[in-house]
Parts: C-alpha cells; structure tokens; sequence
C-alpha cells in the first residue's frame, strides 16, 4: 500500500480533512475525560458503607414534648418497634453512614499530639490529628448495622452513658490505621476533644462517614457508646428486605401510639436503599449524562467520517474507474479508503491526546476531578480507530465496487 | 432570487435525504443540551428583586482573630455577624435603611381540632426588613422599632400560613403558639419568594425555601428561639446568642446613589478601626466589605459545579456537531463545484453562489433550530424531575426562546459560512474544463 496517492489526494482536501482530524481530536479530548469522570462517579456511588444495607430502614421521630425524659422515651420505643413483627433488631441513632449529618471530633492518636495541636492551634496541621465522624447509638448499633467487627469486641452495656463523655470506643480500620500506622490499635487510647483517655476496644472493618470528604478521609469514623439524648433521634430496623415497607409503616403506627407528642417526618421514613440512592442522586443524574454526551459524541463523529467519505467517494468516481482499469483490484480500492481514514483519525487521535490533558488540567483545576491515567488514552485511541473504520467501511466498500468501465465514460 | 435559492437548497437538502436528517438531528441536539443547561444557568442567576437590587448591598466586617484557620469543610464565619456589629450597624443608622436578621425553623402547634403540630421556617429580623424588601403585606403591617426594642410578641404570617391556620378568616390580632410562647398576628403578607433567597445564610436551600412567618429578632432571641443560620465561633463561648466571638446573623443596607454607598464604605471601615482601638477586632480595618446583591451572589456561587460542568459538557458537544456540519457541508459544496462553474460562467456572482449555500445551511440551522427547541423542552422536563432545590425553576422564558433561535441561526450560519464562502472562490474556467 503506497501512502503517497493518499496523501497527495489528501493534499488537495486540506481544509475539509483537517476539519474531520480536529472533530476526532476534540471527541478523544473530551470522551477520555468523559469515560474517567464516569469512572470516578461509579465509583462514588458504588463506594462500601460496611453496612449490611440490604434489610435496613429508618424513621427519624422529633419529640415536641420538652418536659420528658428522653432516655426513658427512646427505651420504651425500642421495645414498642421490637415487638412489630418482622423486626429482628431496633437501635436507636444519632446518624447513619451516608445520612449527611455528622459529628466531628479532632481526634488524636496520643496526649502529645494533642498536646502539640492545641499549640498550633490547628488539629490538622503535620497531620497529627485527624477529625473522624463519630456515630452514638444504643446497644446493639453494630449488630444492627451489621458491621463487620475485625479485632476486639462490642461495647458492654455498662459502657453506654449518656452524652459525650465515653471511656472506649471502636474505630474504623482505616481511621485505626491512620492513627497507629505499623501498631495495634485495640487497646490504645485516642484524645477526641478533650484531655481524657478513650480506649479502643474494637476495630470495624469498613464504615463511612455520614457526609463525604475527600477519598482518603471517607473511613475516617468511630463509634462511641453515647445514647442518643436529643429530641430528634433515628430508630433503626432490621428486617426482611420484603417486609421493610410494611415493618416501616407499622414502627410509625406504634410511635405514633406510644406518644403523640412527636413529629415523624415522612422525607425520614425510608430504607437504606433509598437513602443511598438520595445521596448519590446527582452523581447518578450525571452519569447518565455522561454517558448521553459520550455515545452522542461518538455518534456524531462517525457520522461525520461516513458522511464525508460519502461524498469522496462519490467525488473520485471516475478516478476510481481510471484505477480499476490501469490494475488495481477492489481490494487496494477499498483499502485505499481505509488507510485515508486511518491517516486522518490518526492525526486527530494525536492532538486529541494532547488536548485531552489540557481539558483535564482544567477540569482539575474547576472540579478537584484526580489527573487523567494514562491509559485512558491508548483504550480512547483503540476505540476512536476502530470507530473510524467502522464508520467507512460502508462508503469504501461502495468504492470497491465502481467498475472499471467507469473510465471510459465521459462524467 | 431568494425564492428560487430557498426552492434550490431544498431540492439540495432532498437529494441526501438521511444526510439532512442527520446533520439537523446532530444541530438539533447540540442546541438542545446548550439550551437546556443555559436557561438552568439563566434561571438560576436571576435577579431576586428586579426593582430593588441595585439599592441593596450587603456589608461584611472581619470579626476574626489574626491566627484563626479556616476549615475546607466549615463555612467562612465572616459570612455573618455577631449580635454586637449587626446591632450597632443597625442603630448607626447610616443607610436609608438597615436591618439584620436570622433565618429560623419554629414548631406551631396550631389550636385547631384537625391540624398536628408542624415545623415552618421562618425569618427573625429588625423593623427595616419589610420596607426594605419591599414584602407586600395583604393585611395590618409589620412591627416599629419601639416592638424591636420592647421585644413585644408579635408576628406577620405568610399568606399561605395565615390560611392554613386560620382559613379565610382574617388573622389579624389572632394568637399563634410558636414552640411555647404565644404571639399576636399583627400582618399578613402576600406569598414573598425572592428566587434566589439572597438573603438567607448559605445553609438555606435558596431556590425552594419561603419564609412563613417574620418575629422581631430581639423577640426570638428573649424566647430562646432557635436559628437554622449557621453559627461560627472562634472562642469559646456559653450558648450565649449575644457572644462576641459567634456569628449567625446577615445584615442587609438599601443606599440611594454611589455616595452613600462610598459613605457607607467608610462607615465600615471607621467601625473596624474602633472596633481594632477596643481590642475586640485583630485584623485590619480595611478588611470589611460591603457588596451590592448581585456581585454578592456572584460571589457566593450558588450554582453548583456539576450544573457548570453539564453546561461546559453541552457546549462542547455543540462544538463537535458545529464543526462535523462545516466539514460535510464543506465537502457537499465542493462537490458541486461543476455546477458551481458552470452558474459562474453563466454570469452568477461570488455573493449570488455565497448567497445560494448560505440559504442552504441557514434552512439546517433553523430546522436544527426547532428541534433544539423541541429537545431543550425535554431537557428541561428532565431538570425539572431532579430532587434539586432549583428543579422547579427549570422552564423557558421568552428571552431564552429567542435565545435558542438565535444560538441556531447563529451556529447554522457560522457553520455555513466557510463552505459557502470556500464555494463561491471556484474559478468558472478551471472547473468547467473537467466537465
């Protein structure tokens, strides 16, 4: 196959070819960053809470009576949903992975390090300390959630007190090992907030924090032995996955009938699936239309290449014809055809990757989005040469089979 | 000639029949994705109050210690004010008018049989609010400065709320059980729904929240009324509202002309420094600020990064579809040029040949145009299901409908431009030979 005839023809379409080269280049440019951002949501959204989602529903109750004992109102209504059929297990929380309201402790691996914080007036400067979400609940919260507990054991009932002043605590294994990098941390002592010792008794496998952050903070949390003391509080249910609307529905009737004197907010009676889904509901919205805009990308594209072969080929009828005849055989017309398209997507897959780490500096800079890897880039090329053929194989077979005779006639 | 051109660039376009469908199927979403993240961006950076925004303004001092570190996941405190500036803001005196308020969420327990108890949001603020803001009242009228200062018991209520408590009946002088105090209904005004809540902190869900209700603050403050503003404290303090060091109140001033707004500047100033000489501020005076309303949401950025990022993303695809048109009506021209030469050589002119393809393309933007429209609707609708706080804002207005006709035209065109200009350079001669 000479290149020569090809470039040379190619010569004589300068401006149309380089307009087709600079649409491959920016569809490489911005579907590479497209299939990453879409890559990175995914992600996001499929991101492990540690908890064993799939039976679980909530309801959030505000007490509007000031006067009572919330303690004895939360016990009591734990043993009221406890006896609602279907129901295997009910604590009462303050927040829930993935909930968004969160509480936050500056929490530090020893006395120095605090110590050292308070000095420079900073929790987070030289990385001394870290600032873990941290869930409260009644006994039980790491059953019901079903948590994976990978060293230690779960708090005792003589360990729950009311309010934040906690003497153990259970860690998350990321946040365990951020604190005591190469050490065990069952059995040490963390600073949160205050001056006192609280020592770990237990580490978790995986928990998320109710809001997220950045990724390396995300599995930043503890739980703490704190009953919930507010007026706002969130009963947790574990049940059947089928029964979960049912188990939902009869808890609200039964709070309801404990206590008239509270508020259940319908936007807070849901299952866990539900509340994963609200959380990542713009992530999922932009994914598709990620998506939409990366497939219409491509399309637009390919049309681009069939439609302008098209006309080529329709153009170059009669030198196609004087081809034929002078001896070359359909398969060097419809490999002509080829290599032109490969030449041009060749060049646009060149400048669209240069473009594409232009596009995604700037997205790093607007969207805190990570640097594009590397190997988006070959997979884009891949994709955009085979696309490229796809798209003109059409026209360029249409090509091979002008007949020779073509030649002899006059238009 | 137009006549025979339009009946020529329709023939054209009928000749490659899918080609055409294609190329304003291509226009047509391009448009429609641009327009429908144009019109959220539009609708979403409208003027809250059209007749009083460049009155309005919003000062902004720097209560803050010199060593104070800033959180990448807090609020900035300096967004707010502490009750002792917001105060003395408002008893200077020095605009047309002032007012400081705070935005909270209030438990009613209505009287009647029937209704259960409910949580509405509302807003605390000084006497200047409503006739600053200009909030129409339907019946009675807000409170004095002698009720600011009396902390007297009074509330104006939405329309919708006065309705929901009270039905028709009129309200006015009706008693209110808010959380456990009882206030007298002295106004109700018309249903206010400034789009964006300019002047709501940034933990409000700006496009969708009303407010319900409107207290003297120094009232909410005796009743021990809670905020939903975000409080920053940098010291600490005793869950004392009136601290020094917390800040949770928004401060709103109306100037006339530009030398009250100068005036005001160096009011602000003047404060800090005396603030400074107290001790009580650390950072320099020339620290405070005062915005007017749309600079200030300019500066507070309310549309989010994934909005700009699904506009840039649609944009982009215009980009791509605008450059396949030029290309393939490039090489649609071009292959042409015979009968381009031989109108040429027929006496035709380099603008009658430009004029001839340029209605060709224009006939594919304007179709791509409709259907841009048609897809924008759809995109909209789309918007307007999404669980966001500015869903429901998503629609059309006529400048953005005539907007959508002219980003066609005007991409239609551009995109017809250089091959019909690249058309009318064929020499008559040269291509008449090749015949």
């Amino acid at each position: 196959m000479q290149l020569r005839p090809i470039l040379s023809s190619l010569s004589h379409h300068k401006l149309t070819a380089s307009l087709l080269m600079l649409q491959v280049a920016l569809t490489c440019a911005i579907v590479c960053n497209v299939v990453f951002m879409i890559a990175n949501r995914v992600e996001q959204v499929t991101l492990p809470s540690g908890v064993d989602e799939a039976g679980l529903s909530m309801l959030n109750s505000e007490s509007i009576d000031k006067s009572e004992n919330r303690l004895a109102r939360h016990a009591a209504d734990l043993a009221g949903l406890r006896a609602v059929p279907g129901v295997t297990a009910a604590v009462a929380v303050d927040t829930l992975p993935l909930g968004r309201d969160e509480s936050s402790y500056g929490t530090c691996a020893s006395a120095e390090d605090l110590a050292k914080a308070i000095a420079a007036r900073s929790m987070m400067r030289d990385g001394l300390c870290v600032q873990p979400a941290v869930y409260g609940g009644t006994q039980g919260e790491v059953g019901a959630l079903g948590l994976h507990l990978i060293a230690g054991r779960d708090f005792r009932a003589d360990e729950y007190v009311a309010g934040s002043d906690v003497h153990v605590a259970i860690l998350s294994r990321a946040l365990a090992e951020k604190l005591y990098p190469g050490k065990d941390a069952l059995g040490q002592s963390v600073y949160a907030g205050g001056a006192k010792p609280i020592r770990v008794i237990g580490i978790v496998d995986t928990l998320l924090r109710p809001h997220l952050r950045a990724p390396e903070v995300n599995q930043y949390a503890m739980l703490f032995p704190m009953l919930p003391n507010d007026g706002e509080v969130t009963y947790l249910l574990r049940s059947a996955p089928q029964d979960r609307e049912r188990v939902l529905r009869m808890a609200a009737e039964k709070l309801q009938q404990l206590s008239p004197e509270r508020i259940i907010p319908a936007s807070g009676m849901r299952t866990y699936a539900q509340m994963r889904e609200a959380y990542f509901q713009r992530d999922t919205t932009m994914i598709g239309l990620l998506l939409a805009s990366g497939f219409g990308l491509l399309f637009v594209t390919a049309l681009g290449i069939t439609g302008l072969a098209n006309f080529w080929v329709q153009q170059r009828r009669r030198s196609i014809g004087i081809r034929r005849a002078i001896g070359a055989t359909r398969g060097d017309t419809l490999r002509y055809f080829q290599t032109e398209n490969f030449l041009i997507v060749s060049g646009g897959i060149a400048l669209g990757t240069l473009l594409a780490f232009v596009l995604n500096a700037a997205l790093m800079t607007q969207y805190e989005l990570p640097r594009l890897p590397w190997h988006y880039l070959p997979i884009g090329a891949l994709v955009l040469w085979g696309l490229g053929q796809l798209a003109v194989l059409g026209p360029a077979l249409r090509a091979a089979a002008v007949p020779p005779v073509v030649a002899t006639q006059s238009v | 000639m137009f006549g025979y051109y339009l009946d020529l660039a329709l023939r054209s376009l009928k000749r490659n029949k899918v080609l055409t469908a294609l190329m304003v199927l291509a226009i047509g979403l391009g448009i429609g994705a641009s327009m429908t993240m144009l019109t959220v961006l539009h609708v979403m950076s409208g003027d809250p109050l059209p007749e009083r925004s460049g009155q309005l303004y919003c000062p902004q001092l720097d209560p803050l210690p010199l060593k104070y570190q800033q959180s990448a996941y807090g609020p900035d405190p300096r967004l707010n004010f502490t009750w002792p500036d917001a105060m003395a803001l408002v008893a200077a005196h020095r605009a047309e008018r002032q007012a400081a308020m705070a935005g909270g969420a209030l438990l009613i327990r209505p009287a009647q049989a029937g209704l259960r108890p409910f949580y509405v949001d509302g807003r605390y603020a000084t006497t200047d609010f409503f006739a600053m803001f200009g909030v129409p009242f339907l019946r009675g009228q807000g409170w004095s400065a002698a009720d600011d200062a009396g902390r007297t018991r009074v509330v104006v209520l939405s329309d919708t709320l006065s309705r929901k408590l009270f039905g028709t009946d009129d309200s006015i002088g009706r008693m209110v059980r808010f959380g456990d105090a009882d206030l007298r209904v002295i106004g109700v005004s018309a249903d206010w729904q400034p789009k964006p809540m300019f002047y709501a902190d940034a933990s409000a869900k700006v496009f969708d929240d009303a407010d319900q209700f409107f207290l003297p603050l120094s009232t909410a403050l005796d009743l021990k009324f809670d905020t939903n503003s975000n409080q920053s404290s940098w010291s600490s303090f005793e869950g004392d509202m009136k601290s020094p060091v917390l800040t949770w109140l928004q401060v709103w001033v109306q100037l006339k002309d530009a030398a009250q707004v100068a005036a005001y500047r160096q009011f602000l100033i003047d404060y800090s420094a005396q603030q400074k000489a107290l001790g009580r501020f650390e950072r320099p005076p020339t620290q405070a600020r005062l915005y007017g309303l749309m600079n200030w949401l300019d500066r507070q950025n309310l549309v989010p990064a994934d909005v700009r990022l699904q506009l840039w993303l649609a944009l982009g695809f215009l980009l791509v579809c605008m450059i396949n048109i030029v290309a393939l009506l490039l090489a649609k021209f071009l292959r042409r040029s015979g009968e381009v030469s031989v109108r040429r050589a027929l006496g035709a002119r380099r603008r009658d040949i430009f004029l001839q393809f340029g209605i060709e393309s224009a006939v594919i933007g304007l179709a791509g145009g409709v259907l841009g429209l048609a897809i924008a609707q759809l995109g909209l609708w789309s918007v307007r299901h999404r669980p966001d706080d500015y869903a429901h804002l998503a629609q059309m207005d006529v400048s953005m409908l005539i907007g959508t006709f002219v980003l066609a035209m005007l991409a239609s065109v551009l995109a017809g431009l250089l091959p019909a200009w690249r058309a009318c350079r064929i020499a008559p001669a040269l291509q008449l030979k090749t015949l």
